[in-house]
């Protein structure tokens, strides 16, 4: 018995020591952000580790969009929202004065819930962040970058005979990957998706979870779901947000299989929403 | 243990996955009883009442197999539901498996019945007195999820394992001493192997209770008392 304790707690303190792998591409600390008097985020703490997939889970509400959000300054955008706290990207503080929204989200890209095309060709929506960032000195390099974006999102077979038709044409499936593929063409460093699969069927699901994997070779993806089936799928790490707190974080098969605190055992296994 | 879920048949469906875990535990328990009993009073009928109410027990596996798949495709369980499930499909198997030894306790007691009694007889009762207490504990523990109480099953079985071990000895100098006995002791050798393999099991629950409570396996070795496998007498 009393061995068995002390494994339990020798297995709580590793979740806190991380392996020395582990490098943290975002490092955040004390996060507090306001919608007016109303506090959505309460003294976050997370690191967010490089070519890993870090899933946000919590129920509606919870403040993981809002979290979210923040790694890209898209909170700025709302009038009355105030974020507090330091994000560290690389040690630069992302909300510093010298820092550019626009080249930030470069840095950092976002894929949404809904897919979003730009009402244009294809080719336009993929090469337009390359080319209002400046990142291609000819039509060559330009019609290259939009090649490999399209085939690392895993569309380019299927679209590269119509590049010039309407992306809004696509299947919502094909528009999610085309999104990711825009997102890639500037060269960011961080992927944040926002339910990237919620409108999409199993299949088109799966070729975008499947996508995520092979992205995490190159990219540190995060990932805001509801699906907690599809957050062990495809995340290495896990954190779970309640009522604008990050309850808990670890490593995903832990925080699936023995999760430490109450209030995340009762979430996943279905015991309040 | 399950409650509480925002869905209700996903607990029913859990208790249901409880109960037969409980019954099966139930039937074990009454088949190893009856086995050691069987033996103790060379009673035929009791031997042949264990031997056929085996299939029961094996009836009752298949069923906590088939409720246990379900759940796990039709609800993707998480963390205590996830190890529930795993836990009941792991007991299960053991039980099934106390129940074949109990089962072959009971056949070989119908073979012992028909020679001269070994005096070592007496010793194995006391042995599978130990297991039965053991497969008690280790059930109780299991459905009180008491990790404290499924310890200290861990903990007796090398009790056990010291008491096989001195019968192997002692069945051994018997049939050394007189061969007409080896039919007998050899048919009592597997009995006292069969229960000393029930007390692993019933380790192995101990195990599962653990890792239901704590959601983790056990990795400390524990002290092993059964050294009949090195054991050699000199004549």
């Amino acid at each position: 018995m009393a061995m068995i304790q002390e494994q339990t707690l020798a297995v709580r303190s590793e979740r806190v020591t991380m392996s020395s792998n582990d490098l943290a591409k975002f490092k955040t600390d004390k996060v507090c952000v306001f919608y007016g008097v109303k506090q959505a985020l309460k003294d976050v703490r997370l690191d967010i580790f490089q070519n890993q997939v870090t899933a946000l889970i919590g129920p509606s509400g919870c403040g993981k969009s809002t979290y979210l959000r923040c790694l890209n300054r898209m909170n700025d955008t709302i009038t009355d929202c105030r974020v507090e706290g330091s994000f560290l990207l690389d040690g630069d503080d992302i909300y510093s004065k010298d820092m550019d929204p626009v080249h930030l989200r470069a840095r950092v890209g976002m894929v949404f819930q809904k897919p979003n095309p730009f009402p244009k060709s294809i080719f336009e929506n993929v090469s337009y962040g390359p080319r209002i960032h400046g990142l291609a000195r000819d039509k060559h390099e330009l019609e290259t970058i939009v090649q490999t974006s399209l085939e690392k999102a895993g569309l380019w077979k299927e679209v590269n005979d119509r590049l010039h038709q309407p992306g809004t044409g696509l299947s919502g499936g094909q528009q999610q990957r085309l999104c990711i593929a825009r997102a890639i063409a500037v060269q960011p460093e961080v992927i944040l998706m926002d339910e990237p699969c919620s409108a999409l069927d199993p299949i088109a699901t799966a070729r975008i979870e499947e996508l995520i994997d092979e992205l995490r070779q190159n990219y540190t993806i995060v990932i805001v779901t509801h699906s907690m089936q599809q957050a062990a799928r495809v995340s290495q790490r896990t954190g779970f947000f309640h009522l604008g707190n990050l309850v808990e974080t670890g490593a995903t098969e832990q925080i699936f299989t023995n999760p430490v605190d109450q209030r995340t055992q009762d979430y996943i296994t279905g015991r309040f929403g | 243990m399950a409650s509480d879920h925002i869905v209700k048949s996903f607990d029913d469906q859990l208790k249901r996955l409880e109960n037969l875990i409980a019954e099966m535990g139930g039937l074990a328990e009454v088949q190893l009883a009856g086995a050691i009993e069987a033996m103790g009073k060379r009673d035929l009928e009791r031997a042949a009442d264990v031997t056929a109410s085996d299939q029961r027990i094996d009836d009752l596996e298949a069923l906590v197999d088939q409720e246990a798949i379900a759940l796990l495709a039709l609800r993707q369980p998480m963390a205590k539901d996830l190890r529930e499930i795993v836990g009941a499909l792991k007991a299960a198997s053991m039980l099934e498996r106390i129940g074949d030894y109990a089962k072959n306790v009971a056949k070989r007691t119908a073979a012992l019945v028909e020679m001269q009694p070994v005096p070592s007889a007496q010793t194995v009762l006391r042995l599978g007195i130990l297991a039965q207490e053991m497969i008690k504990d280790v059930l109780d523990a299991y459905i009180a999820r008491d990790a404290d109480k499924a310890d200290l099953v861990r903990q007796r079985d090398k009790e056990l394992d010291a008491l096989y071990t001195s019968i192997f000895r002692e069945l051994l100098t018997y049939m050394m001493e007189d061969p007409r006995s080896i039919t007998a002791c050899t048919h009592l050798l597997f009995i006292a192997k069969n229960i000393e393999r029930i007390g692993d099991h019933a380790t192995n629950i101990a195990e599962v209770v653990g890792f239901l409570v704590y959601g983790r396996n056990a990795t400390d070795q524990r002290p092993k008392e059964d050294v009949s496998s090195f054991t050699v007498v000199q004549s």
